[in-house]
């Protein structure tokens, strides 16, 4: 019975948009594309971008010159997927443009201005997503990227290029590739320019401030000398520097051999109450909902539980926004756990390989998700190894202690092991693992770890070595949970946002955390801004005639 | 769980402990801590001795005063709520006309444990200052109704802790833990409002503390009956029928001192009474103006964010809510403060939420000043020409708007040298102090008193007088 304020709704204007709402649909296969085009030839694959404009994924934007929302990003995540998964003969993906004169101009202005900031903030994490696993795919798999820009490329479509490992610039003494967010718009080039400009392309500073402010853009050989680009080739000769170039890349590849994974749908199961798939099903509550995985000796439970997770990692984030705070559960046999657990650990094969690597990015995906993160660790729960790190990815750990003693026939009481899994095969953005970065600077605590491998620890034992957050008995649980998640739900989501994406990530920077942390939080800043956003902003005023209007005191 | 405690019999409580395992756990380790805090703390004589005692087993008509003689050790702290209100609705605040709370709202968890915690230290720390009163009681009657206001306090503690150990989990019962681990005075561990850190050395102050500071309890508990916490709410409703007693030992009490010296005075027809060993009006006025002002300091700030904030949550109220004329939400509604400007008094108005624990302040000192006119009306009845006064808001204030200010009980700002020449004047001086103390000679034989105090006019409980309420 609850009769608090969790039922009163004060703050949240409830809105169940989602009755009657277009859910956001994460799962597309290839021959349902309507933007990119994906032809497989031997080792080489060719993703050619041809936006159908007049296909938005809401509103009624217009998806002129190859510029992108959601939905195409939702298609290119899923056409890398699909290379990675089911065609391991692949080494070299060409990513190019359909559309003569134009390879793409990024992002859609018009739909920025019409996206709310929940739309605007999710829309560039998963494009920043999409474009890491790009190059995790370079690094990992032995997938190498060429962009062949045959045509103008702005902002967001050079940033497609800069994730690729090699730029090719049609020299038409024309096309300029460019970065005009902050001239134009107002903006950053939010989806890892800048930050790949310096950090990967290692452009020096003020020539990236000249770029990322000249808005016409640079061309040709200055693109080239500055290291913009990585070759050059004419109209005439352009197909055939591509067909080089994509197979010098494809020589350079270590990819594994390996057998071709067919991509099972993850389509749920929606309603008001529960989004349901084969092995993950949340529930949904007024400000909280409760993720559990079902966890099976199926031979494709692995790679099931990995895409259904991803995709409601992503559902969560974009289509239940009221919902702050993401409760994790398991339920399943501590020997199905330990088996599937094992599964991960081989990577001789390709198909292993991204298997792995599939999970390690389902994870990260749930490292950067907007939500308070909270494992429940139950008697009949089973937090071994890789489901052990989904809890570890959380902001709080509760793990009871003892069993529900008013249950007819009461579990043992929960216990949770680590594993090899536990200890970096699935490192974060920051490239250490959850363990490593849970006790960062505190070596003691990591080496009392090691001689706990694969053993069975207890709530007290969990407590004493660090792995949970608090182990209240059955008398306690229920009230704890309810109340941390109706606390939680008292606070200002922005400032707890924040919060936790400052302690998720103890330990060292990379450029996938300085594109999270530096280059989205100055963008999510920016965002709201009126010298963006505005009635008078940039973003508003792009393309209307009128000047924007700037507020430009600063600090 | 491997227990054989009676539950039932060992705790009167309407709270079904028997089946709340959760809150028997609780108990089990905390009771036992309590027995010892009450050997270590608790009165420091006479815990060997039968006390005629009221136990409240019930909170009907019959069950919530059941008189027997008991020794303290044994006395039955039970835990009591108040009869649930049918589709209680929260009264005040932004929520009001909505259902009250029977669980605590993970919002205001931490605001709820703190008023709770507040109020549940007061409890334990009148009973320390009180301490060492037994031993210069001035008659068996008033000994038994010290012993009689220690049990209750230790009653209301058990109140307190039944909530924190029902409704906050484990930092609950640490709070519940440390409620015992403070004491009244301890430089390391003190209480947690100033006030109850003062020793209670003789039975003026004691009667004026109860008159006073227990009223300070009236209104606290008041306000937080309004709250929308349904348990706290009825816990505080009940507590409130034993401090009503409190409070009428502190009123009888001061009359009976008044009694006494106007029988004095108008024996030996003088107002020079201390060498005949009783208390002197202009003596008795001082000890009002302490108690009287160290009590308001409890209020709180005049202007307060904190008391805004639990107003607009539901979390406190006022003290009988609904007697107040306005919107009962008091964002909008205006009120003031009276602030020393220029050595002069002025009016500011202030919005209504900011100024709750000075609207529940004036109702307390509306209060106070009921009794002391019947006090003043014994001095006329005995044709005595002196009139007690309660000291004017601002004067000795520790707390809040006034305490940078020095102010006379008569509400004149002066300087803090011109206050400093006339201090003994207002407040009882080392030696007015000293003087009472030496009255404080021990009254044990039945019926009889002490020289500076008069019999109460009846017994308690249909008993004389002069019944062994106390047995030596």
């Amino acid at each position: 019975m609850r009769q608090g304020i969790s039922q009163v709704d004060r703050y949240v204007h409830k809105s169940h948009f989602y009755k009657g709402h277009n859910l956001t649909d994460f799962d597309i296969p290839p021959n349902k594309f309507r933007h990119w085009d994906l032809t497989i030839d031997d080792e080489i694959a060719t993703l050619v971008l041809t936006v159908d404009q007049s296909a938005p994924a809401f509103g009624s934007y217009e998806l002129k010159l190859n510029s992108y929302d959601i939905g195409v990003d939702i298609e290119l995540a899923n056409a890398i997927r699909h290379i990675r998964l089911g065609h391991p003969t692949i080494k070299c993906v060409v990513i190019t443009s359909g559309l003569q004169g134009t390879f793409c101009a990024g992002a859609n202005i018009r739909m920025l201005a019409a996206a709310d900031h929940s739309h605007k903030v999710n829309f560039c994490k998963y494009t920043n997503e999409t474009r890491l696993e790009m190059e995790q795919a370079s690094n990992l798999s032995g997938i190498k990227f060429l962009a062949a820009v045959n045509g103008a490329c702005s902002g967001g479509g050079y940033e497609l290029a800069l994730a690729c490992d090699h730029i090719l610039l049609v020299d038409d003494r024309s096309t300029s590739i460019s970065l005009p967010e902050v001239p134009l718009l107002g903006v950053l080039p939010g989806t890892g320019g800048l930050t790949r400009l310096t950090d990967k392309r290692h452009i020096r500073r003020d020539r990236a401030d000249i770029f990322a402010t000249k808005a016409e853009g640079i061309s040709g050989n200055e693109a080239l000398e500055w290291g913009l680009v990585d070759e050059l080739a004419t109209p005439t000769r352009f197909q055939q520097a591509v067909t080089s170039r994509a197979n010098e890349l494809a020589k350079l590849s270590s990819r594994l051999r390996g057998t071709p994974t067919e991509i099972p749908s993850t389509r749920p199961i929606t309603s008001e109450k529960y989004i349901t798939y084969d092995w993950v099903k949340v529930e949904l509550f007024d400000t909280h909902a409760e993720l559990k995985i079902f966890v099976t000796s199926n031979s494709d439970w692995l790679l099931r539980t990995a895409l259904e997770l991803d995709d409601v990692l992503c559902r969560l984030r974009f289509d239940y926004p009221h919902l702050g705070t993401l409760v994790l559960r398991t339920e399943g046999s501590i020997d199905d756990a330990v088996l599937q657990d094992s599964g991960l650990t081989h990577t001789s094969t390709s198909d292993q390989v991204e298997l792995q690597l599939l999970w390690r990015r389902c994870l990260t995906r749930l490292d950067l998700t907007a939500k308070t993160l909270v494992t429940a660790i139950e008697p009949g729960s089973c937090f071994i190894g890789i489901l052990l790190e989904l809890a570890l990815a959380c902001d709080r750990i509760f793990m009871l202690d003892g069993q529900f003693e008013d249950h007819d026939n009461p579990l043992p009481a929960a216990s949770i092991q680590l594993t090899e899994t536990n200890f970096g095969s699935m490192p974060m953005w920051n490239e250490i693992s959850r363990l490593t970065s849970r006790f960062w600077g505190d070596q003691e605590a990591s080496k009392n770890l090691s001689p706990f491998l694969e053993t069975e620890i207890l709530a007290a034992k969990a407590a004493e070595l660090g792995l949970v957050s608090a182990t209240p008995d059955d008398l306690d649980w229920d009230d704890e949970l309810r109340l941390f998640i109706e606390e939680r739900s008292s606070f200002s989501a922005d400032a707890l946002t924040a919060m936790e994406a400052n302690q998720r990530f103890s330990g060292p920077e990379t450029m996938a955390t300085k594109i999270f942390a530096r280059l989205s939080a100055w963008q999510n800043w920016v965002f709201t801004r009126p010298n963006a956003s505005g009635p008078n902003g940039a973003l508003q005023r792009y393309g209307s005639g009128a000047r924007a209007e700037f507020d430009n005191r600063r600090t | 769980m491997n227990t054989s405690i009676d539950y039932s019999e060992k705790i009167p409580n309407n709270v079904d402990l028997v089946s709340d395992r959760r809150l028997q756990r609780a108990l089990e380790s905390w009771q036992p801590r309590f027995a010892s805090w009450w050997s270590e703390m608790g009165p420091a004589s006479f815990q060997d001795k039968e006390i005629y005692l009221r136990t409240a087993i019930d909170v009907g008509q019959q069950g919530w005063a059941h008189f027997s003689h008991v020794k303290l050790p044994d006395y039955r702290w039970g835990i009591f709520l108040s009869e649930p209100e049918t589709d209680r609705r929260i009264g005040f605040g932004e929520l009001k006309g909505q259902p009250v709370w029977q669980e605590v709202p993970g919002e205001f968890r931490t605001e709820l444990r703190r008023l709770i915690v507040v109020q549940g230290d007061t409890e334990p720390a009148s009973v320390e200052q009180q301490r060492y009163l037994s031993q210069t009681a001035p008659s068996l009657y008033d000994l038994r109704n010290l012993f009689q206001i220690n049990v209750e306090e230790g009653r209301h503690l058990w109140a307190m802790v039944y909530l924190l150990h029902a409704y906050f989990g484990r930092d609950g019962r640490d709070e519940a833990d440390a409620l015992l681990e403070r004491n009244s005075g301890d430089p390391d561990h003190p209480r947690i409002l100033g006030a109850f850190n003062e020793k209670t050395s003789d039975w003026l102050s004691y009667l004026l503390f109860t008159y006073f500071t227990d009223r300070d309890g009236k209104y606290q508990l008041g306000a937080l009956k309004e709250s929308a916490f349904d348990p706290l709410s009825r816990t505080c409703e009940f507590m409130l029928k034993e401090e009503a007693h409190h409070m009428f030992v502190g009123a009888s009490g001061i009359g009976r001192v008044i009694q006494r010296t106007c029988d004095v005075m108008n024996e030996h027809n003088t107002d020079d009474v201390r060498k005949y060993g009783v208390i002197d009006l202009e003596t008795l006025q001082k000890y009002v103006n302490f108690h009287f002002s160290v009590s308001l300091d409890l209020f709180g700030s005049e202007t307060s964010t904190n008391a805004a904030n639990y107003y607009s949550a539901g979390l406190k109220g006022r003290f009988a809510e609904d007697s107040y004329q306005d919107d009962h939400v008091l964002i909008e509604e205006e009120d003031f403060i009276i602030e020393a400007k220029d050595g002069l008094w002025s009016k500011t108005p202030k919005p209504a939420i900011t100024v709750v624990n000075q609207q529940l302040r004036r109702s307390y000192i509306d209060d106070c000043a009921k009794g002391v006119r019947r006090w003043n009306r014994i001095l006329d009845q005995n044709g005595v020409d002196f009139q007690l006064k309660l000291p004017h808001e601002a004067f000795h204030r520790q707390v809040g708007l006034y305490q940078e200010e020095f102010v006379t009980p008569e509400g004149t700002i002066t300087s803090q040298d011109e206050w400093n020449d006339v201090a003994s004047n207002f407040l009882p001086t080392d030696s007015d102090r000293d003087f009472v103390l030496s009255l404080m000679q021990p009254v044990y034989e039945q019926g009889q008193m002490a020289s500076w105090i008069s019999p109460p006019t009846t017994g308690i409980h249909t008993q004389g007088i002069d019944y062994d309420y106390v047995r030596l």
